[in-house]
């Protein structure tokens, strides 16, 4: 059942996130199955949406349902929900459909990702081996946000779970790749950031002013492609909103 | 129907309630800082419910119009005037063609509203028509702007004001527990809601700093967290352990813990309170959060509060010719 009492907060289940908003959340650490079932169960809300919920969202590992208070009480909502929640296993859950994995050439060390010797020793990897074990295999894209369209991916080996930097870095460029706690984030835009750059993309996964300006959702998969300095900078200079990147639908 | 802009301040945009429904993409909602004051000046003009206005962070410009237009002040008092002649806040005024309505500074709050009766027109990004500075959508209002007015039913019945309950001084701010409520040590909570605050410079839409003296605020959990969803209201923790409440602007996810969420019926009092102005939390339970009116509710209630204007002092050019009564001076400033 959903818990009402207000402090008893910090566990998996559902919490009561300001007057108008619940929070489904399968986890505090980043299970790749936490992710599937945030997916799963958001899905399963949007496909038949409980009454008086008017938005749902995924995180990393949680499930945002968001209701009007003139349509159903708080406490009516976190029930149905918890319900639900114990209907099933969700960790099992189907991914979205029409999912897309996207391969983008990536830059990496040097200029474009000046801390990845020192992002690679927390790893306890080389900065070689670091690249090859970030363009392994596909990474999904846990969730969208932070900033507008901005993908979190992962979950990378247990090795990357490396904490955030106590100081922030005051500016990473759009398109930094920055690396914290198994993920690894895209930068929509220029931003500050606690996390350590390895390397950079060209591709935008936001554009706004255009038809889809958001490119990526969660459930894709994003498969970083290493790059040389010199094709990079053909690739950043070109001005091609996907920096190079190619698209293919997933079954 | 159109408002020239011939000049405008540092923080001046257009605001509505916000483009709900992107949190998925990444999106906060944004809108205008205080949405209490959209609420306000729907009341005023008799909107069906609120319009997107001119929002106008610490001061606002000059204005002038193409046709005869109502408009209506709401939010932060500002300093201002109609041709040279004061004009008092949260009120409607009429504005005719080669007037000059002059906005700013504020003398209380941080953010002031200037609405027309049809709303402002501008162009939908995304359904609203709300400037975004950290998602890259729209931008600030320079002068030379113009903004298209909307149209509106019904007759014009002349100026109307109405009494607010003070926001714009900092006070008492209701918060409810969140989902990372339980990541802080009941001891640290408990110090938290017995700590004096005060509005730092450091605030804009994205976000206020509290300054306050003694410890910071940490979790253990404060660099390894997993990031979650953030509302604006949100508590958050820095990396140092300061208190930042969430605005408009916020991020959408975020890995700083939030200690807890300040109310909406609150929240204008955090994003109006002047640098240095006292703010103090007070936790509900999430029953008590639930019962407070929701927004649609407080607008009910704010159309009851509308009267006519009737000889406010301040829009009197030359006051020596009227009798003022012995003591009385401003009327609604507050």
């Amino acid at each position: 059942m959903a818990k009402q009492e207000p402090m008893a907060t910090d566990g998996v289940g559902v919490h009561p996130l300001g007057p108008d908003a619940l929070l489904v959340r399968f986890g505090l650490t980043l299970e790749a199955c936490a992710n599937r079932a945030a997916l799963g169960f958001a899905g399963a809300l949007r496909a038949d949406p409980p009454d008086g919920a008017v938005e749902v969202a995924t995180a990393l590992a949680s499930v945002l349902v968001r209701f009007d208070p003139d349509l159903v009480a708080r406490a009516d909502l976190a029930d149905s929900l918890g319900l639900m929640l114990g209907a099933r296993d969700w960790h099992d859950a189907a991914l979205p459909e029409e999912r897309k994995r996207w391969t983008v050439p990536a830059a990496f060390g040097g200029d474009h990702g000046p801390q990845l010797e020192d992002a690679a020793a927390a790893a306890g990897m080389d900065a070689a081996e670091a690249v090859r074990d970030l363009c392994a295999r596909p990474l999904g894209v846990l969730a969208i946000g932070f900033a507008p369209g901005q993908p979190y991916l992962g979950p990378l080996g247990p090795a990357w779970d490396i904490p955030r930097q106590t100081a922030l870095t005051p500016q990473v460029p759009a398109g930094a790749l920055v690396v914290a706690i198994r993920q690894v984030v895209l930068f929509a835009n220029a931003s500050p950031t606690g996390w350590r750059q390895v390397g950079r993309v060209a591709f935008r996964p936001a554009r706004m002013g255009t038809e889809l300006p958001f490119v990526l959702r969660a459930g894709d998969e994003v498969r970083l492609r290493p790059v040389e300095p010199d094709a990079f900078e053909r690739l950043l200079q070109s001005g091609d909103p996907d920096g190079g990147a190619t698209c293919e639908d997933l079954a | 129907m159109t408002l020239t802009v011939h000049r405008a301040g540092p923080g001046v945009s257009v605001q509505d309630m916000g483009r709900a429904g992107h949190l998925g993409a990444g999106l906060a909602r944004g809108g205008a800082a205080d949405r209490l004051a959209l609420l306000e000046a729907a009341a005023l003009l008799g909107a069906p419910g609120p319009l997107a206005a001119v929002e106008m962070a610490g001061t606002g410009g000059l204005i002038t119009t193409d046709v005869p237009e109502r408009l209506c002040l709401t939010g932060a008092v500002m300093r201002a005037s109609l041709d040279g002649a004061a004009l008092g806040w949260n009120r409607t005024l009429r504005l005719d063609p080669g007037q000059r309505l002059e906005i700013g500074p504020a003398t209380s709050g941080t953010y002031g509203y200037l609405t027309p009766r049809g709303g402002i027109a501008t162009g939908l990004l995304l359904g609203s028509r709300s400037a975004h500075g950290s998602a890259g959508l729209g931008r600030r209002l320079e002068a030379g702007d113009t903004l298209t007015t909307g149209g509106h039913e019904g007759e014009d019945d002349g100026d109307v004001t109405m009494d607010v309950a003070d926001r714009l001084h900092g006070g008492t701010v209701r918060i409810m527990a969140g989902p990372q409520t339980g990541f802080f040590a009941p001891e640290v909570l408990a110090r938290f809601l017995d700590t004096a605050f005060a509005r730092s410079p450091q605030a804009n839409r994205q976000g206020v700093r509290l300054d306050h003296d003694g410890a910071p605020f940490a979790t253990n959990a404060q660099l390894d967290l997993l990031s979650d969803f953030i509302v604006p209201g949100d508590i958050q923790m820095s990396g140092a352990g300061l208190p930042f409440v969430l605005s408009a602007e916020c991020q959408t996810i975020g890995g700083y813990p939030r200690i807890g969420t300040v109310l909406p019926a609150d929240l204008p009092r955090v994003a109006q309170a002047p640098p240095g102005a006292p703010l103090r939390f007070r936790m509900l339970s999430a029953e008590e959060a639930c019962a407070l009116p929701s927004e649609a509710r407080t607008l009910e209630t704010l159309r009851r509060l509308v009267r006519p204007l009737v000889r406010d002092p301040r829009d009197m050019r030359d006051l020596g010719s009227y009798q003022l009564i012995g003591g009385v001076t401003a009327g609604h400033e507050t």
